[in-house]
Parts: structure tokens; sequence; C-alpha cells
């Protein structure tokens, strides 16, 4: 009987981890497809450099350095007399200039905005105000571009104006010539307020993730809203809001419509930021696009390669700024 | 008899100050308003700026004076940084107000019914208002977003699946290089369609390529919502999935994505919001056509930004009209996805 009993157990299962074909299959598609983004992102880079290979080896480091922009072959194929110049050393620094102008406005404001919807907003309000700024980050970049040429502008030059005459002895704010109209100063304002809902999302997530035992302490302690959040709700955020700001200064250098219609550009490193005279490497491609000869397109790809490489690293950087506060909250 | 007279006391809120402490408050405000219309009045400041500085810098004075004769030196600087942070936030939303205002404001003049149903073929940028429409952009458009949504949907929500489900190999890796990818200017998308399968290639512009280039921009936003979305699908059902027996794909694809599914279409939404209103990958890719043109493959084709972009260019007044009415168009498309992805986002929670 009981030997009879132990006979009819079932063989023990091989208990295993090594999935079943359909989930060999399952797992080989998906991973394909996750693979896409760096392939996208590797395709860019080779397809770029490429095309624009010619041009950087011939024009070395003086691609990024020099200032000048100059084919001598036309768009119906002739050639003039002198040999062609490609250097964008004007316009990187002038994309420089705008975003470091976008991200002095820009920043400030949203930081206030993110305290705001953390710490002093009542809750209907909070609501309301985050879903305007979130609103506010889909509207697309013509939207801006088209309300900054006509609504901004004109109180922009007026500003301009203001400050030229009141901190006109700071060379920043000093002008040649008394021109104030499509300056780089301008196309920061208006960037300003494109960056200002990625900048406010990002510190609000940063700042709310601080931790409450601390906030309370502080009051505990005696201190007032503002104490608290200078003794620790900034120290916290710190370097999440940096890396904030410096996602929105990749987007910032990467803009390209909305800094066209407001920005006159000129082949020339301009630190005065009232003049109107400025560069940005994102509308210069546009600019010279359309007439552009064979050559001319190649060093127009070998401009793309350099902005993509300098937002890249602008957002890599970002990033662990930002996932790094985040995590340590948690 | 006397059970019904049970007074039942009314609620008190000890912490409401009383009228008498309010006197400070009010008089505060009808400082500051009356000192607002005296800087506007007696000063250089002017306009609708001029007044709102004023406002603020006054608010904070005397916000900050009242707090500080009351409850001392910390109260002041609390008061003052307060009023300065409630600024900022106005200052933020601002324009918004001032963008949706202007935008119906102008936009609406150019809108007539021939608007949706002719294209600018026959007609030039400078005809009169009710001359051509947009017909061809709204086609191109819608063209160029069902394309680029069947592409990058697929890999996008696969990405989010792998970074989620599967965590393989380069999770850390692939997280990563889609943040990146969400950085990458829209021009070096259109830059990229255009030397990889135009320059040189004897191709002409057509809607395929600029879809390809919109799909590009698409992926990251599409991948990043749906990979929040599944992590938030709790743990419990995916172990109930695999005690049951099934293996991880029948998971996945019975438990995982059926309860994430609104989820999952609220990121399709966003990711078609992000698009629709790209300009500057197109101006690469599309060459921008004037006439309906339903074959995506063959020939230029129209959008709603390329309107609006060549509508600027051209300056004169009539395109100047068309190009806002154009962007009206291209808002209420923006704000009726946005506030449906919001609703279905809602839904979820």
């Amino acid at each position: 009987m009981l030997e009879e009993k132990a006979s009819s157990t079932p063989k023990p299962r091989e208990i295993t981890t090594r999935p079943r074909v359909s989930d060999k299959i399952f797992r080989a598609v998906i991973f394909t497809g996750a693979l896409s983004s760096l392939v996208i992102l590797a395709a860019i880079a080779i397809f770029l450099g490429a095309r624009g290979f010619e041009i950087l080896a011939r024009e070395g480091l003086s691609f990024i350095t020099g200032y000048e922009w100059y084919s001598s072959i036309n768009a119906d194929g002739t050639s003039g007399d002198d040999p062609s110049v490609y250097g964008i050393g004007a316009m990187l620094i002038g994309t420089i200039v705008i975003a470091f102008i976008a991200i002095a406005i820009g920043v400030p404001i949203s930081i206030a905005a993110a305290l705001y919807l953390n710490f002093y907003a009542p809750n209907i309000i909070r609501g309301f105000l985050v879903g305007v700024i979130d609103l506010m980050a889909a509207f697309p970049s013509i939207l801006f571009g088209l309300w900054g040429f006509n609504i901004l502008m004109p109180s922009g030059e007026y500003w301009a104006k203001l400050l030229h005459k009141y901190l006109g002895w700071i060379p920043l704010f000093d002008v040649s010539t008394p021109f104030f109209s499509r300056s780089p100063f301008i196309a920061g304002l208006v960037l300003s307020i494109m960056i200002i809902p990625i900048v406010t999302s990002i510190a609000r997530e940063v700042f709310s993730q601080t931790p409450l035992d601390r906030i309370q302490a502080a009051y505990a302690l005696g201190a007032t809203k503002w104490t608290m959040i200078r003794a620790v709700v900034l120290p916290f955020g710190y370097s999440g809001v940096v890396g904030g700001a410096m996602l929105g200064l990749g987007r910032a250098m990467g803009e390209t419509v909305a800094v066209f219609t407001v920005l006159n550009i000129v082949f020339q490193a301009n630190f005065q930021i009232l003049l109107g005279a400025g560069g940005n490497v994102a509308s210069m491609i546009i600019l010279k696009f359309g007439e552009a000869s064979a050559e001319e397109i190649k060093a127009l790809m070998a401009a793309g390669l350099m902005l993509f490489l300098l937002t890249l690293i602008v957002n890599m950087l970002a990033d662990l700024l930002v996932s790094r506060t985040v995590k340590q909250g948690r | 008899m006397s059970t019904n007279t049970i007074a039942t006391p009314k609620p008190k809120k000890p912490w409401r100050p009383t009228p008498k402490a309010l006197i400070p408050t009010y008089l505060g405000i009808l400082a500051t308003i009356l000192g607002t219309w005296i800087l506007i009045e007696f000063t250089g400041l002017a306009g609708k700026l001029g007044a709102f500085a004023s406002a603020v810098f006054l608010t904070t004075l005397i916000s900050s004076l009242i707090a500080g004769l009351q409850r001392g030196k910390q109260a002041a600087k609390n008061a003052a940084v307060a009023a300065i942070i409630t600024s900022g936030a106005l200052v933020a939303v601002f324009p918004v107000v001032s963008i949706l205002g202007t935008v119906i404001a102008r936009g609406v003049k150019g809108i007539y019914l021939g608007f949706f149903t002719t294209d600018m073929g026959l007609a030039s940028v400078n005809d009169p208002l009710n001359v051509g429409g947009i017909l061809h952009a709204i086609v191109g458009t819608a063209l160029m977003i069902v394309i680029a949504t069947l592409v990058s949907v697929p890999l996008g929500i696969s990405t989010a699946i792998y970074l989620t489900e599967i965590k393989g190999p380069g999770t850390r890796l692939i997280r990563f290089l889609i943040q990146a990818m969400s950085g990458v200017p829209s021009i070096v998308a259109g830059l990229f369609i255009y030397s990889a399968l135009i320059s040189g290639s004897g191709r002409g512009f057509n809607g395929l390529f600029g879809a390809f280039a919109l799909a590009i921009l698409m992926l990251p936003t599409v991948a990043r919502t749906a990979e929040e979305v599944l992590l938030l699908i709790a743990q419990d059902l995916r172990e109930a999935g695999l005690a049951l027996g099934a293996t991880q794909w029948r998971t996945v694809a019975m438990v995982v994505v059926p309860a994430a599914k609104s989820g999952l279409i609220t990121a399709v939404i966003l990711g078609v919001a992000r698009i629709a209103g790209e300009t500057a990958p197109l101006l690469f890719t599309t060459g921008g056509g004037d006439v309906t043109n339903l074959n995506p493959v063959d020939g230029v084709m129209g959008s709603i930004p390329f309107a609006i972009w060549k509508a600027l260019i051209s300056g004169s007044e009539e395109s100047n009209a068309r190009a806002w009415a154009s962007i009206l168009v291209l808002l209420v498309l923006v704000m009726v996805l946005f506030f449906s992805a919001r609703r279905l986002g809602k839904v979820r929670r």
C-alpha cells in the first residue's frame, strides 16, 4: 500500500528560468524596437558627419572659430573668384549668448513659479496654473515666433531702450548704433518664455521631492515660510534646478523658427545684446538653405552636426543632474 | 418638550482673523492701488507693464511693512518674498493669456467657410482673404501625422515595454538615450532626413520624408510617457499573470497593456501634439506645396506650419492675416489634443 503510493508520486518537475520560445521571440522583437533610439542617434551623427566631412576636413578648427561664411559657388553652379570660406564661430557665439539671455530671464521666473505652485498656491489655483503651464509647453514654436514678432518685439524694443538709457554704461547694454529691433535681447526674451514651462515643471518636481520631515523640522524650529525654503528646499533642489536650467539651455540652443522670425542674422561676433545684429546656428541653417549650392549644403550639414553635438552634451549633463536629485529624494 | 431645543453649537473657526485684524490688510490694498495710480500719473512709468511693475513693487513694500510692524523683521522678509514669488508665477502665466488673446482676436478675421475647403493652388499669397484656403495644409498635416504615428508608436511603446517589463541589458543606456533624444533640436531631425534620404539621391521632397522627420521627434515623447504609465501598473497584476502560468509575453499582452490602455493612448496623443506644429523639419523635407496632394510618396506636400511659414515670409497684409487664421486652426488642434490627453490621464488616476 505504502509502496504503491510512492510509485504514483509524480516525477519532480524541472524548474527553470529558461524562457519559452514565444518569450524569446517577444523579447527579441521588443529589444529591436528599443534599440531604435540608439540607431537613430547614431545615424544622425553618421549621416551629418559623412555629408559634412569634406568641409570639416578642409576648414579644420576654423570651421568653429572662423567668423566668415562665404560661398563662391552660386546656386546655378558658376564659381566666383574668391575661395569659399565657412566658419560658424559668430553663429556659435550668438547661439550661446541668446541661450544665456533666455536662461537669465526665464529661470528666475520659473523658480518663482515652481515655489509658488509647491508652497504658496491654494489647491484650486494650483491645478489651474499647472494646466496652463503644461498647455504652454504644447504650443508650437512657430506660434511663439509669430507672437514674438508681432506682440513682444515692440515692447521688447521699448525695454531695450530703457535698459540702454539707464544701464548703457555697462558694456553689455551699450550699442554702437541706435538700432534696437531684432536684437539678441529680443530673441532671448522670446526663448525665455518658451523655456518657462519645461524649467518650471522640472523645478516643481524637484522641489516636491523635498523630504517632508526636514520641512517640518524647519517649521518646528520656528522658521517662517521663506526661511524654511531658504534653509531646506533650495539647498535640496539646487542641483536639480541647475539641471532643469540646462535642459532649458539645450532647448534654447536648438530652437529655430521662433528665433529666425525675431533675429537679424549678421556674421559677426556681437556682445552688445541690445544691438539688432546677432547669430544663431539653427536659424542660419534655415536662412542659407534656400539658395545653397551643393558645397554650401555640405557646410550646413557640418553646422547641423555641431548643433546636434552641442545640444546632446548639454542635455546629457542636464539629465544626469536632474535624475540624481530626484532619486536622492525618494 | 425640551427635546427639540438642544442647541447645535455653531462651528467656530478660531483661526479666522477677526474683522479688526483685517483692517491693516484692507488699508494696505487701498494704499497699493492708490500708490500705483500715483506712480503712473506722476512718474515716467507708462502702460500696462508700468502699472504691473509698480503694483508688484508697492505690494512687496507695503505687505512687508505691515507684517514687519505687526510681527517683526523675519515676518517682513517672509511677506516680501511671498509677494515676489507670487508675481513671478503671474509673469510665467501672462504670455499664455496674451498668446491666446492675440491669436483668437487676429485669427477669426481670416476664417471663412472656404478657408477649409479650398487650397492655395489658384490663389497667390497677396490675394484677398476670401480667395484660397488651407485645405492642402490640413490634408498634408493629417497624412503626415498618421504616418509618423504608425512609425513611432510601435517603436516608442516597445522601448517603454523593454524599459519596464524586460529590463534586459542596456536598460539604463536606453533610458538615457531616450532622454537625450527628446532634446534633439527639431531642425537636426529635418537635416538628418535630408542628408540621408534626399540629398544627392535624385529624390525630391515629399510627405513621407516629412513624416519620418516628425517620427524622430515623436518617438521620445511616446516612449517616455508610455514608460511612466507602465510603471504605474501594480506589480501584483504582473505576478498574478505569471502565477497563472502565463508566459511573459502573454502577461504583457493580456494583462499589462490592457490595464495601461488609456495611459498609452494619452502617450500617443501627447506625441501627436508635440509634432503637429513642428515647422523646421518640414522645411527641409516636404517642399511645402500649395495644391492638395493625397500621395505622400510623390510630390511636394503642404502642411499647416509650412503654410504659416510661407505667409509669414511673404509679409503682405493679406498673407499676415492668413498666417494668423492658420495658426488659430493649429492652436485649436493642439488644444483639442492637449485637453483630450489630460482627460484620459485623469480617468486613469
